[in-house]
């Protein structure tokens, strides 16, 4: 048996994103939400862990009421209960408060995990920082960046492959622990016509401020050090060079530009 | 569902007609589930017409006070176009009066989510996101859909009913009709504009909250079809509508139609300063009263667009009545726990006694004449406004020259027998 805790974001669909170019803002008005890609390959290796080893797939997300929406897809994968942390007190949280109120509520409903499931990062920020800080919060250790996991629920261990730069690392580690998965982990299902049907019994336990307790300052934006001082789209690329005539004219003239520019000798 | 994935009745698609019956079947005592392709219901739709009271209000007593409606219809429009002028006329009806009123107009994104909600309310088990796309048979019998590989994307039940549009791909696994042939559809393009509502009230002259269907003729380059101006609350449902084989036949794009249509001098001043918020497109299906198939087989019946159950202009209450007739039949059905083709036959029984059948009947006498007289959609509105605009327009020539005139274009281009004939064969048309 193993018990895990998937952690989730419905996030704008960054392919229908504009920037107002007058205020340099995200325009989030009429862009449809999704469940964050990262997030879906979470759920599929919880969802394959679970069909593997047994155990119980609980579902939690922080987002107004909206994403209920997220959570009940993740069902429908197979997860098998969600919890929606949805109160005002909650929003313009960053990283740190978001780490802080998702261990909250691991500790408070799910503490007898084995395991912990990140996506990678969010598409809408892709800082990738929520999922370490909550195993920092909750003092379990974590490896990120995860692209391949083998359970050994009678060790209590996991075996991961990581992805770094230029190499794969590959780390075994005591349960439980939180991993940051990314994609290649696995190709995420299509939900089933009768999962889809049971999920409408399944519960999406909708929790508030109040409910969860704590520390009101380690909140939202009361708890989230960070500050943004600018938001801009990047600058348009210049236009490259092109040249034209025969092989060895061409190449002679683009040897004398790369050492110009000194990016050869 | 039971473990073995079953339910008393299966209904494909969350539209007017799948959830009409889904909901008639559950009020019923049956268990029903209502599968739906899109997110949700009514994200696959591209209606922007006029919703009729009748038959909601028997399925949902003063549906108007909750549902999500745009605007109460009082003004029925109607124009006869050229290439640039255009007859327009108005009745302007229940304009001083109060709810109930005859119609709405209503965007079908919103008001088939609250239908299908009011339907889960009754007990049925709605899924979003389940694309159906094959039925199981069983001995000659219908028994359940699939909607991928696997036990797990299989659901039976003693019934299916096919609600799932007019390319219903169930009714042609079922062998009850074929795909659409482009004489038996039209295709619709729509833009939906954006404008403030004080607008929309004062370029159609309407009070608060009143609306205006308009239907135009005479926009298609003589092939069978025409044109729409819907009103919502803070919108107008502007589109073009062709038969498919007349489209091909008149080798333009759609977009193209449908831009000719906003640029008519009759058209353009509704829409002028509006932001086109989305643009869409739609088969109808036109196949009049000779078009519909059977509606039934063992263990499955069709409602709605998949049985070609629609009038245009209307549709949607069509769609409606078939669904409650066929859940009316399925009622009958369980209660003799018998689902044979024999039993469900009731349903075509019941629809031929019908307002449905028995109006696509009756505009069927014109069907033909609409799809082969080129003289109806071309010739006609061009002659009308042409000598409309010979006659009106003063310029010192005597008025009796010019009805002179006017006879004889009529006598060259058309003829009184020749136009009787026609009215006659088109006697269907009229509203």
């Amino acid at each position: 048996m193993v018990n895990s805790v998937v952690c989730v974001k419905q996030v704008p669909d960054v392919a229908e994103l504009r920037i107002d170019p007058m205020t340099h803002n995200v325009i989030r008005e009429g862009v449809p939400s999704i469940l964050n890609p990262d997030d879906r390959i979470g759920i599929e290796e919880a969802v394959r862990i679970k069909e593997k080893h047994g155990g119980r797939i609980t579902v939690l997300s922080m987002g107004p009421p909206q994403a209920k929406a997220a959570l009940f897809e993740c069902l429908t994968m197979g997860a098998d209960n969600a919890i929606l942390l949805s109160d005002r007190a909650f929003a313009a949280a960053d990283t740190l408060a978001t780490a802080y109120t998702l261990a909250r509520a691991i500790k408070k409903y799910r503490n007898d995990f084995d395991l912990i499931i990140c996506g990678r990062r969010a598409i809408d920020a892709e800082t990738g920082q929520t999922g370490i800080q909550i195993a920092e919060q909750l003092d379990i250790p974590h490896v990120a960046y995860v692209k391949n996991v083998e359970l050994f629920p009678e060790q209590r261990k996991v075996v991961v492959k990581r992805e770094v730069e230029d190499h794969i690392e590959t780390i075994e580690a005591p349960l439980p622990i939180l991993l940051g998965v990314m994609e290649g982990l696995n190709k995420p299902r299509l939900a089933t016509l009768r999962e889809i049907i049971r999920s409408k019994n399944k519960e999406i336990k909708v929790v508030n401020v109040v409910e969860l307790g704590g520390d009101l300052n380690l909140y939202g934006l009361k708890g989230s050090p960070t500050w943004v001082a600018k938001v801009y789209p990047p600058p348009p690329k210049a236009g490259g060079i092109i040249k034209s005539g025969g092989t060895r004219e061409t190449v002679t003239e683009l040897v004398k530009i790369l050492v110009e520019k000194k990016l050869i000798n | 569902m039971d473990a073995e994935g079953k339910f008393d009745a299966i209904v494909v698609g969350a539209g007017p007609a799948g959830t009409t019956a889904a909901l008639t079947m559950a009020r019923g005592g049956m268990k029903v589930a209502l599968l739906e392709r899109g997110e949700y219901p009514g994200a696959k739709n591209v209606f922007g017409g006029v919703l009729y009271r009748w038959p909601l209000e028997e399925i949902i007593p003063k549906f108007w006070e909750t549902a999500p409606l745009e605007r109460q219809i009082v003004d029925h429009r109607f124009m006869v176009m050229s290439k640039d002028s255009g007859l327009l006329l108005s009745f302007k009806v229940d304009g001083r009066g109060k709810a109930p009123y005859n119609g709405y107009t209503a965007i079908r994104a919103k008001f088939d989510k609250w239908y299908a909600s009011k339907a889960e309310e009754a007990g049925v088990t709605l899924a979003t996101s389940a694309v159906v796309d094959d039925i199981i048979m069983k001995d000659g019998k219908v028994v359940g859909v699939r909607a991928g590989p696997g036990i797990e994307n299989e659901l039976y039940a003693d019934l299916v009913i096919a609600a799932d549009g007019v390319n219903s791909g169930l009714a042609v696994r079922a062998g009850l009709r074929e795909p659409p042939s482009p004489d038996q559809v039209a295709l619709g393009v729509k833009e939906v504009v954006e404008l403030p509502a004080e607008a929309i009230e004062a370029r159609f002259n309407l009070r608060k909250g009143e609306g205006t269907r308009m239907e135009t003729m005479g926009c298609t380059h003589g092939k069978m079809g025409g044109g729409f101006v819907y009103t919502n609350a803070n919108s107008l449902s502007v589109g073009v509508v062709i038969l498919l084989s007349h489209l091909m036949e008149l080798k333009m794009k759609p977009y193209e139609l449908l831009d000719e249509f906003k640029a008519h001098p009759s058209i353009e001043p509704f829409i002028e300063g509006g932001k086109a918020k989305e643009y869409s497109a739609h088969l109808i299906p036109e196949a009049g009263y000779k078009g519909v198939p059977r509606l039934y087989r063992d263990g499955m019946m069709i409602a709605g667009d998949a049985a070609y159950l629609c009038s245009y202009p209307e549709g949607t209450n069509l769609a409606m009545a078939s669904g409650m007739l066929a859940g009316k039949a399925a009622l009958h059905a369980k209660k003799n726990n018998d689902f044979s083709a024999k039993t469900l036959s009731v349903y075509h029984e019941m629809m031929n006694e019908s307002y449905v059948i028995k109006e696509m009947k009756r505009k069927d006498s014109s069907h033909t004449a609409m799809l082969n007289n080129p003289r109806i959609f071309g010739l006609y509105p061009d002659l009308i406004n042409e000598i409309l605009a010979d006659v009106l327009h003063v310029n010192g020539e005597t008025k009796t020259a010019k009805h002179k005139r006017a006879k004889s274009k009529f006598r060259d281009k058309v003829g009184l027998l020749r136009a009787l004939r026609d009215a006659y064969s088109t006697r269907g048309m009229a509203p």
